[in-house]
């Protein structure tokens, strides 16, 4: 788990200036941003807005054309992610980070059962029991839901809202300090959603994760997160407490984004 | 004039110049694929290609070769390699496997210890061991390359997830010099500990996946396991029904429609050199009539 006392007053990942160009296309233009341990960020804005751009640069998976992205490692070193090796990236990406995907086939292995797809984080860094493997991965369906006696069925025998979970619990065995989930309720229907929602709160605060979600969806930026950026052609137009953002938009388009919400 | 128009074990001096650096790469990176230009061969790709050329590379004069087929010197595959470098490179074949000093097997290491200057060639069909699992092969170099192999005990979680145990039976993976995993190719986990430590040279050549691979002598080579399911060795309880060997490795024969069989050596050298010595099993009771054949 985190430790929270030490490593939460500095901060745990840092976007300076960045920037991507497709040739003349600005898909993302100068975001600079902190996040601390435990913060939940979400990134909201319509379809187009860099909101996907932005997260991959921030998980190291597109190079910036401008700006850089630190983070900061285990060992308490701030570290530009530009400068790592490939090694360590792909180490970082599958130990201390977590990324969920929209859409659950890209995040899972849908041909092999669920207890590997758990376990498969954990035989990476070594594990090599496999007793301690399965009673891992079987504590952690559990904890996001599934009954344990499903492990070993194969993901694409799972429904969509199950799927999600199982990515989620793929993603958190290892213990990661940062997620990064991309619309994870996407393409849930609503019952389900509130459920998904409802679980990935709780395994935030129990964990002290950070997490960085992009989602165009108000509500899930609501319920999730500590602060909101909304982006809008590439900029961030606007930043603050979710509350805040939500309640009180400062900017027009912000204000109609809210605005467009259904009442309940 | 009908003289031969082609070179020296069939290959042209250039092409087997080309397939030597490949092997010579391969050599010094114990367990990595190293590319080659892989040529047409005069037999389809699944028959051996990539072996016959590593073959064709390697063979002198003054070699002698044996080719073995399931560990069985006398099927259509085994005696038609043979024949091939017979007639194109003119070298002595067996079928003894302390004579040879180039072995071609497919799915078999021979039962006999091999030694110092021998070389073993495997005929591989799919040299990627993560293939499988990942389809993608930019992403399986760079899992390579970069040492990640969590994913291959993926496969084994599965099999004792599945049936208790790690039932992979063959092609059972294995690291190599402790750093690169590799596919020992179709042959029995039977066959997995004798690879390990090795006097004898082992060559790996895959014609339709253009790959080469090797295991130079005395290399470390461990069977991939879990610490709660060790890696086995896997053959049939019974002793070889010919000549009664308790340690080689069997084949299951159908011998009617009632669900008779019989269990027997896969390795007819090693099956037929304990028969000449006077072994007997239960269902050899004549003596044994046929001479070696060759």
């Amino acid at each position: 788990m985190v430790d929270m006392n030490s490593a939460s007053d500095q901060p745990l990942l840092v976007a300076e200036e960045l920037g991507k160009s497709y040739g003349r296309l600005a898909a993302c233009r100068d975001v600079s941003f902190v996040l601390y341990p435990g913060e939940v960020l979400a990134i909201v804005g319509e379809s187009g807005s860099g909101k996907s751009t932005l997260l991959q640069m921030l998980s190291a998976q597109l190079a910036p054309s401008a700006g850089r992205v630190s983070y900061r490692m285990r060992d308490g070193v701030l570290r530009s992610l530009a400068d790592l090796g490939e090694a360590e990236r792909r180490f970082l990406f599958r130990t201390d980070w977590g990324y969920v995907h929209q859409d659950p086939a890209q995040g899972l292995r849908m041909a092999v059962s669920a207890g590997a797809n758990v376990g498969e984080r954990l035989m990476a860094i070594g594990w090599n029991n496999y007793g301690r493997i399965r009673q891992t991965a079987s504590s952690w369906l559990q904890r996001v839901e599934i009954d344990a006696a499903r492990i070993d069925d194969a993901p694409r025998t799972y429904s969509g809202g199950m799927r999600q979970r199982l990515q989620i619990a793929r993603n958190l065995v290892t213990e990661p300090r940062l997620v990064f989930m991309d619309e994870p309720t996407g393409g849930l229907d609503v019952s389900v959603q509130a459920r998904l929602l409802d679980l990935m709160r709780s395994l935030v605060n129990e964990l002290g994760l950070a997490a960085i979600v992009v989602t165009h969806d108000l509500a899930v930026a609501r319920l999730l997160s500590h602060r909101v950026m909304v982006m809008k052609e590439g900029r961030v137009i606007e930043t603050g407490l979710t509350d805040q953002v939500l309640d009180d938009p400062r900017e027009p388009y912000t204000q109609l984004l809210v605005s467009s919400i259904l009442p309940p | 004039m009908n003289a031969p128009t082609y070179n020296f074990a069939y290959l042209d001096e250039q092409t087997k110049r080309m397939i030597r650096r490949a092997i010579l790469k391969a050599i010094a990176i114990p367990g990595y694929q190293v590319p080659f230009a892989s040529r047409e061969m005069p037999m389809p790709y699944g028959w051996g290609t990539g072996g016959v050329q590593v073959t064709a590379a390697i063979l002198g004069p003054h070699d002698v070769l044996k080719v073995i087929d399931q560990g069985s010197d006398d099927t259509t595959n085994a005696i038609s390699i043979r024949k091939f470098f017979a007639k194109t490179a003119g070298v002595e074949t067996t079928t003894s496997t302390e004579e040879a000093s180039v072995i071609q097997t497919r799915h078999r290491i021979p039962e006999a210890p091999l030694r110092e200057g021998q070389v073993l060639v495997f005929q591989v069909p799919i040299p990627e061991p993560l293939r499988f699992l990942e389809p993608r092969e930019t992403e399986t170099r760079r899992m390579h390359a970069l040492a990640e192999y969590g994913l291959m005990h993926v496969k084994l979680y599965e099999d004792i997830a599945r049936f208790g145990h790690i039932a992979t039976s063959y092609a059972y993976p294995v690291k190599v010099n402790a750093r690169y995993v590799m596919d020992p190719s179709p042959t029995p986990k039977f066959d997995n500990p004798k690879m390990d430590n090795c006097p004898a040279l082992q060559l790996f050549g895959a014609g339709r996946e253009k790959r080469i691979y090797a295991i130079p002598p005395y290399t470390s080579v461990v069977s991939l396991d879990f610490e709660d399911h060790p890696f086995t060795r896997y053959k049939f309880d019974a002793p070889c029904a010919l000549c009664g060997a308790e340690d080689s490795y069997l084949d299951e024969i159908v011998t009617d429609d009632k669900g008779s069989r019989m269990f027997v050596c896969s390795d007819t050298d090693y099956c037929e050199g304990r028969q000449a010595a006077g072994h007997r099993g239960v269902e050899n009771a004549a003596p044994h009539k046929e001479g070696a054949h060759g």
